[in-house]
C-alpha cells in the first residue's frame, strides 16, 4: 500500500503523471502572451475566460475543468510550440486554447495535428491558420472576413476612391489586400497606398503623403495599443477629419482607449469589426454588465468576446461528446455549432472550422457626451472569403 | 513642393525634440557619469504614470503635472542610487548593464501590477491640441510646445553645467573623482544629485512623450533603443551633441518616410550606422 | 639567453597544457547534462532549447568575454542560421545534419564579411553598429516577406528523421540529443580555441588592443577570425532551433534575442566558457518556473534575480562560485 503510494508519487514527480484523481478532469492549456508588448490582449481574453468559468461553473459533463496558463512573452513561435508540447506530454492537457498571435498559433497547430488534440484559437486572425490542423476551431474572426467585406461595403456606399495605409507586417498586408480586393472588385479605385513600419512613433510623414493625394477616403490598419491614438492624432493635426475625407479603418482604430486619447478628433471615423461592447442585444448587455463588475468597470473587447465564445464552444462540445476529449470527437461536435454570442449570432463553418458571423459597420459619434462606436450597418452570415476562394 | 518640405522639416524637428527630451537625461547619467543606465526609460515611464495619475484621477491640469513628474522620477532614482547604483559605480560595465536591466524588469512588472497592461489615455487641454495656421502651413501647437520645452531644457542644462558652481563641481567629479575628492568636493553628494537630475529629466521626457507615443508597461523597453541611439550618435556627455543628433535623426527619419516610404523602417538605423562609422565617438564626442 | 627562452616556451606550453586538462568538475558537469533523460523526461523540449541558448551564449562569449567585443546584434547570425536551415528544408532539403552545417557555414561567411567593419570599431560605437546591423537585417527579413514569411513566420518547414532513424518526437528526445551533441562538440572546439595561443592573444586584445600588434599578434586579424567563428556558432544555434521546433519567425533576428543572450552570458559570467552554459540553464529554468507560477508578473522575479546576482555575485554566477570555492579551499587545508 505504502510502496504503491510512494511509487505513484515518485512517478508523478519524475514523469509529471498525476495519480488517478477522485473526479475526472478536462485540462485546458491556455497559451497566450501574458507578458510583454501584447500583455493587454491576453489580459482581456483571460478576464473573459475567468468570467465564463465563474458563470458556468467548473464542471461539464461530469468532468472538472482545470486550466493551465502559459506565457509566450510575445511573438515567439518556438516558445509557443514548446509550451504546447509540454502541456501535452507533461501536463497531459486535453485541449489547447488561447492564441492571440498568428505565429504562435501556427506553431502550436503542428502539435495539435500531431497529437490529435482539440485546439481553439480565440484571437489570431490570419486566414490560413485553421488549415494547419484538422482539430482546430476559431472563435474570433479572420482579417479578410472583415476587410474584404468592408471594401465591398465602402464602394457600395458611395466611396469611389480610397488611399490605404497599413502597418508593414503580416496582418497589415492581409488587411490591405482584403480591403483593396473587395473595393476594386466592386468597382472602386485605389489611388495610392503606403505601408508604415511596425514600430513607428510618429505618423505625420505618412499622413502628409496621404493628404498630398487628397483622396475621398483613407483606409487604415494599425495594430491595437499605442498606434491607433497616435495616427488618429496625426490625422487631426494635419486637418484631416470626417468632413473633408472619410476615414475608414479596422476596429482597432477606434477602441476605447484610442477614442479617449483622440477626443473629438475621432468623431466620424468609420470602422469595421465583429464586436463592440456597445452592441445592442440582451446577451451582450448581460455580458458587459458581468464583465464590468468582475473587472473594475473595464469594458470587454474583441479579445474578451473571442475568449468567452471559445470557452462556450469548449463547454458545449464537451456536453455533446459526454465528456469525451478525443480531438476527433470534439471537433466533430464543434462543427456546425450555432449560438447567440454577445456579438450576435455566430456559427462554426463545418468545412473550414472558422467562424461565420455578422460584420458590423460603425461610426464614432457623441452620444450623451460620450464617444461611442455606433453600429449603423451590418452584413450578416459572413464566411471567411479567403478559404471560400481556396475551396473553389 | 516647398510647403511639404517645410512641413517635413518641422515635423521631423519636433519628432527629434521628442527623442531629445526622452534621452537628454541619459546623456547625463550614461554620458557624463559613465554609468550604463539601461533603466533610463523606466524613470521616463514613472514620469508618464505620475502625469496620467494626476490628470486622470486627481484632475490636475497637464502643465502642473510636469514638475511633479520630474520630481517623482528624480526622487525615486535618488533612493535607488543610494541603495543599488552607488556601490556599482566602479563595477564593470557588464554588471551595471545586468543590474539596470533587472531594474527594468521589476519596473515593467510593477507597472503592469499597479496600472494593468492597458494603454493609458491622455487628454491634453484644448489649447495644446490646436494647430496654428501660417499661410499655407499648419503647425500643431503640441509640436511647437515640444520644441520650446526641448530648447528650454537645453539652455537651462548647459547654463547650469557650464556657468554655476554646482556645474563646475559636477564636471570636476566626473573628470577626475580622486582629484575632486582631494579638493574637498563631496563627490558622493554631487553624483547623487547628478543622477537624480538625469532621471528627473527622463521623467519629464516621459510625461511629455505620452501624448505622442502612448503609455503602457512595455514603455520601459520600447524606447530604450531610441534613446541609446540619440546619445551614442550625439557623443557621450554632450548635451549639445544629443540635441544635434536628435534633430538630425528626427528630420532624416521624417524626410525618409515622406519621400521614400519603402525605406521607412531602415532609415533611423542606416543614419545611425552611417554617422557612427563616420564619427565613432559621436557628433560632438571627445572620447 | 637561449636556455631562458626555451624554458619560457616550455613554461608557456606547460601553462596551456595545464589549462587544457579536463577537471573533474567539468566531466561531472557534462555527465549531468544526461540526467534530464532519466529524471525529467517531460522537460526535454525545454532542455533542448536551453542547450541551444547555451550554444548561442558560448558563441557570444567568444567575442565578448575573450575579445572584448560587446555585441547587441548577435541575433543577426542566429537568425541567419535559422532562416537558412528553415528555407533549406522548405525547398525540399529536409536532412538535418547537412542543413545544420550549411546554415552554420553561411552565418560564418556573413560574419566574416561583417568582421571587416567590426574590427575597426570599439566601445559604444561598436555596440551601436552591431545593434544597427542586426536591426537592419530584421527589417530586411520583414520586407522580404515573400521569402521569409514575414511576421507570420516561415511556413512549411519539415525535417527528416536524424540519420534517417530518429524522428523529432513530441517529447523532445531526439531534439535534446541532437542539440546537446551539437553543444558539446562545439564547446570542445571553443574550449580548445580559448586554451590555445590564439585564445591568449584574444584576451590580450581585450585588455589592450593597441599593444597586441607590438607583441606580434595582429589585433584586427585575430578579431576577424574569432568573429567569424562566433558567427558560425551562432548560426548553428539558430539552425538547431529552426530544425528542432520547425518554426522560424522574425523574432529570431530581434533585438530582444540579442539582449536576452547578453543578459544570460553576463548572468552566468562572461569570459569563461561555462558562464554562458550556466547562465542559459539558470535563466531559462528560472523563467520557466516563474512564468509557470505567475504568467503575468514573472518579470518581477527575474528582475530581482538579476539584481541579486549583481549585488552578491559580481561578474556573474560562475565568478562568484569560484571565489566561494577559493575561500573554502583556503579555510580547509
Amino acid at each position: 500500500m505504502l510502496t504503491t503510494r510512494i511509487a505513484l508519487t515518485l512517478a508523478a514527480m519524475l514523469f509529471g503523471v498525476s495519480p488517478a484523481l477522485a473526479q475526472p478532469t478536462v485540462k485546458i492549456g491556455l497559451i497566450m502572451p501574458y507578458s510583454g508588448q501584447f500583455a493587454d490582449t491576453a489580459a482581456q481574453m483571460d478576464n473573459a475566460i475567468k468570467l465564463y468559468l465563474k458563470q458556468n461553473g467548473d464542471t461539464v459533463a461530469g468532468k472538472k475543468i482545470e486550466i493551465i496558463r502559459k506565457d509566450t512573452g510575445g511573438v515567439a513561435p518556438d516558445v509557443a510550440k514548446r509550451l504546447a508540447q509540454e502541456l501535452i506530454v507533461r501536463d497531459q492537457v486535453d485541449i489547447l486554447a488561447g492564441f492571440v498571435l498568428t505565429p504562435n498559433a501556427l506553431a502550436a497547430a503542428d502539435v495539435s495535428a500531431e497529437s490529435k488534440k482539440f485546439m481553439v484559437v480565440m484571437n489570431a486572425a490570419t486566414a490560413i491558420i485553421t488549415t494547419k490542423s484538422p482539430y482546430m476551431v476559431r472563435t474570433s474572426a479572420t482579417v479578410p472576413q472583415l476587410t474584404e467585406t468592408f471594401g465591398t461595403w465602402a464602394r457600395k456606399n458611395g466611396i469611389k476612391q480610397v488611399y490605404t495605409m497599413v502597418s508593414d507586417y503580416g496582418p497589415g498586408h492581409d488587411a490591405e489586400q482584403g480591403f483593396q480586393r473587395g473595393f476594386k472588385d466592386a468597382g472602386g479605385e485605389v489611388v495610392g497606398s503606403v505601408r508604415f513600419p511596425v514600430a513607428n512613433p510618429d505618423f505625420s510623414a505618412f499622413v502628409q503623403r496621404a493628404r498630398d493625394v487628397n483622396p475621398a477616403a483613407i483606409f487604415i490598419f494599425v495594430p491595437g495599443g499605442v498606434q491607433p491614438a497616435a495616427i488618429g492624432k496625426a490625422l487631426a493635426e494635419r486637418g484631416i477629419d470626417a468632413k473633408t475625407t472619410k476615414v475608414l479603418g479596422m476596429g482597432e482604430l477606434t477602441e476605447d482607449e484610442a477614442r479617449k486619447s483622440m477626443g473629438d478628433a475621432s468623431i466620424g471615423i468609420i470602422t469595421v469589426y465583429h464586436y463592440d461592447h456597445n452592441h445592442d442585444s440582451v446577451a451582450n448587455r448581460e455580458f458587459v454588465k458581468a464583465f464590468n463588475e468582475a473587472n473594475a468597470g473595464r469594458n470587454p473587447n474583441i479579445y474578451s468576446v473571442g475568449g468567452y465564445d471559445g470557452m462556450r464552444l469548449i463547454y458545449e462540445a464537451l456536453k455533446k461528446t459526454g465528456g469525451k476529449t478525443e480531438g476527433d470527437a470534439l471537433v466533430a461536435a464543434a462543427k456546425g455549432m450555432k449560438w447567440e454570442s454577445p456579438r450576435g449570432p455566430i456559427a462554426i463553418d463545418p468545412e473550414t472550422r472558422d467562424v461565420v458571423q455578422t460584420v458590423y459597420i460603425r461610426r464614432v459619434e457623441k452620444v450623451g457626451g460620450q464617444l461611442v462606436n455606433v453600429e449603423f450597418d451590418r452584413i450578416e452570415n459572413v464566411k471567411d472569403p479567403f478559404k471560400s476562394r481556396m475551396a473553389r | 513642393m516647398i510647403s511639404s518640405f517645410v512641413g517635413v522639416l518641422f515635423d521631423g524637428f519636433a519628432y527629434g525634440m521628442l527623442l531629445f527630451l526622452l534621452s537628454v537625461g541619459l546623456s547625463v547619467t550614461l554620458g557624463m557619469m559613465n554609468f550604463v543606465n539601461l533603466a533610463h526609460c523606466s524613470f521616463a515611464m514613472l514620469g508618464g504614470y505620475v502625469t496620467v495619475t494626476l490628470m486622470d484621477r486627481l484632475g490636475w491640469p497637464f502643465l502642473a503635472t510636469l514638475p511633479v513628474a520630474f520630481l517623482a522620477a528624480a526622487g525615486a532614482s535618488a533612493a535607488l542610487e543610494r541603495v543599488l547604483f552607488r556601490p556599482l559605480y566602479r563595477a564593470s560595465d557588464l554588471d551595471q548593464c545586468l543590474l539596470t536591466i533587472g531594474v527594468v524588469f521589476v519596473s515593467v512588472a510593477g507597472a503592469a501590477y499597479l496600472y494593468g497592461t492597458v494603454q493609458q489615455p491622455v487628454q491634453l487641454p484644448g489649447y495644446l491640441r490646436r494647430a496654428v495656421t501660417l499661410g499655407s502651413f499648419r503647425f500643431p501647437v503640441y509640436r511647437l510646445f515640444l520644441i520650446g520645452a526641448a530648447l528650454a531644457v537645453t539652455v537651462v542644462l548647459v547654463a547650469a553645467l557650464e556657468c554655476t558652481r554646482f556645474g563646475a563641481r559636477v564636471r570636476a567629479a566626473v573628470d577626475n573623482q580622486r582629484m575632486a575628492r582631494g579638493l574637498g568636493i563631496d563627490v558622493d553628494g554631487v553624483f547623487a544629485v547628478t543622477f537624480a537630475l538625469g532621471s528627473g529629466l527622463a521623467g519629464l521626457g516621459g510625461a511629455l512623450a505620452i501624448e505622442m507615443v502612448g503609455l503602457d508597461p512595455s514603455f520601459a523597453f520600447a524606447y530604450l533603443i531610441y534613446v541609446i541611439i540619440v546619445v551614442s550618435v550625439g557623443g557621450l556627455a554632450s548635451i549639445g551633441g544629443s540635441f544635434a543628433a536628435a534633430a538630425l535623426l528626427g528630420i532624416s527619419d521624417m524626410a525618409g518616410k515622406y519621400y521614400v516610404p519603402q525605406l521607412g523602417a531602415f532609415l533611423i538605423y542606416l543614419v545611425m550606422v552611417g554617422l557612427l562609422m563616420w564619427r565613432p565617438a559621436g557628433l560632438f564626442g571627445r572620447r | 639567453m637561449a636556455t631562458v627562452s626555451l624554458e619560457a616556451v616550455g613554461g608557456a606550453h606547460g601553462y596551456l597544457r595545464a589549462q587544457t586538462r579536463w577537471r573533474r568538475s567539468e566531466i561531472a558537469f557534462w555527465l549531468a547534462t544526461l540526467l534530464p533523460f532519466l529524471l525529467f523526461p517531460a522537460y526535454l523540449q525545454l532542455a533542448s532549447q536551453i542547450a541551444i541558448t547555451a550554444l548561442f551564449a558560448v558563441s557570444l562569449d567568444l567575442i565578448l568575454g575573450y575579445a572584448g567585443i560587446v555585441s547587441l546584434g548577435h541575433a543577426a547570425f542566429f537568425g541567419l542560421g535559422a532562416y537558412t536551415a528553415g528555407l533549406f528544408s522548405k525547398f525540399g532539403w529536409g536532412e538535418p545534419l547537412s542543413g545544420l552545417i550549411l546554415a552554420s557555414a553561411l552565418a560564418g561567411v556573413v560574419g566574416y564579411a561583417a568582421s571587416f567593419v567590426i574590427a575597426h570599431f570599439r566601445h559604444l560605437a561598436l555596440i551601436m553598429i552591431t545593434l544597427g546591423m542586426g536591426l537592419l537585417l530584421q527589417e530586411a527579413a520583414n520586407s522580404a516577406s515573400e521569402l521569409t514569411g514575414g511576421v507570420d513566420g516561415l511556413q512549411g518547414v519539415r525535417m527528416r528523421p536524424l540519420f534517417e532513424l530518429f524522428p523529432f518526437d513530441l517529447w523532445g528526445r531526439t531534439a535534446y540529443t541532437y542539440s546537446l551533441a551539437a553543444l558539446f562538440l562545439t564547446f570542445l572546439v571553443a574550449r580548445r580555441l580559448t586554451h590555445s595561443p590564439f585564445g591568449l592573444s584574444l584576451r590580450g586584445i581585450r585588455e589592450n588592443a593597441v599593444r597586441m600588434p607590438a607583441l606580434g599578434a595582429p589585433s584586427r586579424t585575430r578579431v576577424r577570425q574569432v568573429y567569424t567563428i562566433a558567427a558560425a556558432m551562432a548560426g548553428m544555434a539558430g539552425a538547431l532551433l529552426a530544425q528542432t521546433t520547425l518554426t522560424v519567425s522574425l523574432e529570431v533576428l530581434s533585438f530582444q534575442r540579442s539582449a536576452d543572450v547578453l543578459v544570460i552570458l553576463i548572468l552566468g559570467g562572461a569570459g569563461r566558457l561555462y558562464g554562458g552554459v550556466l547562465g542559459a540553464i539558470i535563466y531559462m529554468v528560472a523563467r520557466d518556473q516563474f512564468s509557470g507560477i505567475n504568467p503575468q508578473y514573472w518579470y518581477f522575479w527575474i528582475g530581482l534575480l538579476l539584481i541579486a546576482v549583481v549585488l552578491f555575485l559580481p561578474n556573474g554566477i560562475l565568478a562568484g562560485l569560484d571565489r566561494a570555492a577559493a575561500r573554502f579551499r583556503r579555510r580547509s587545508p
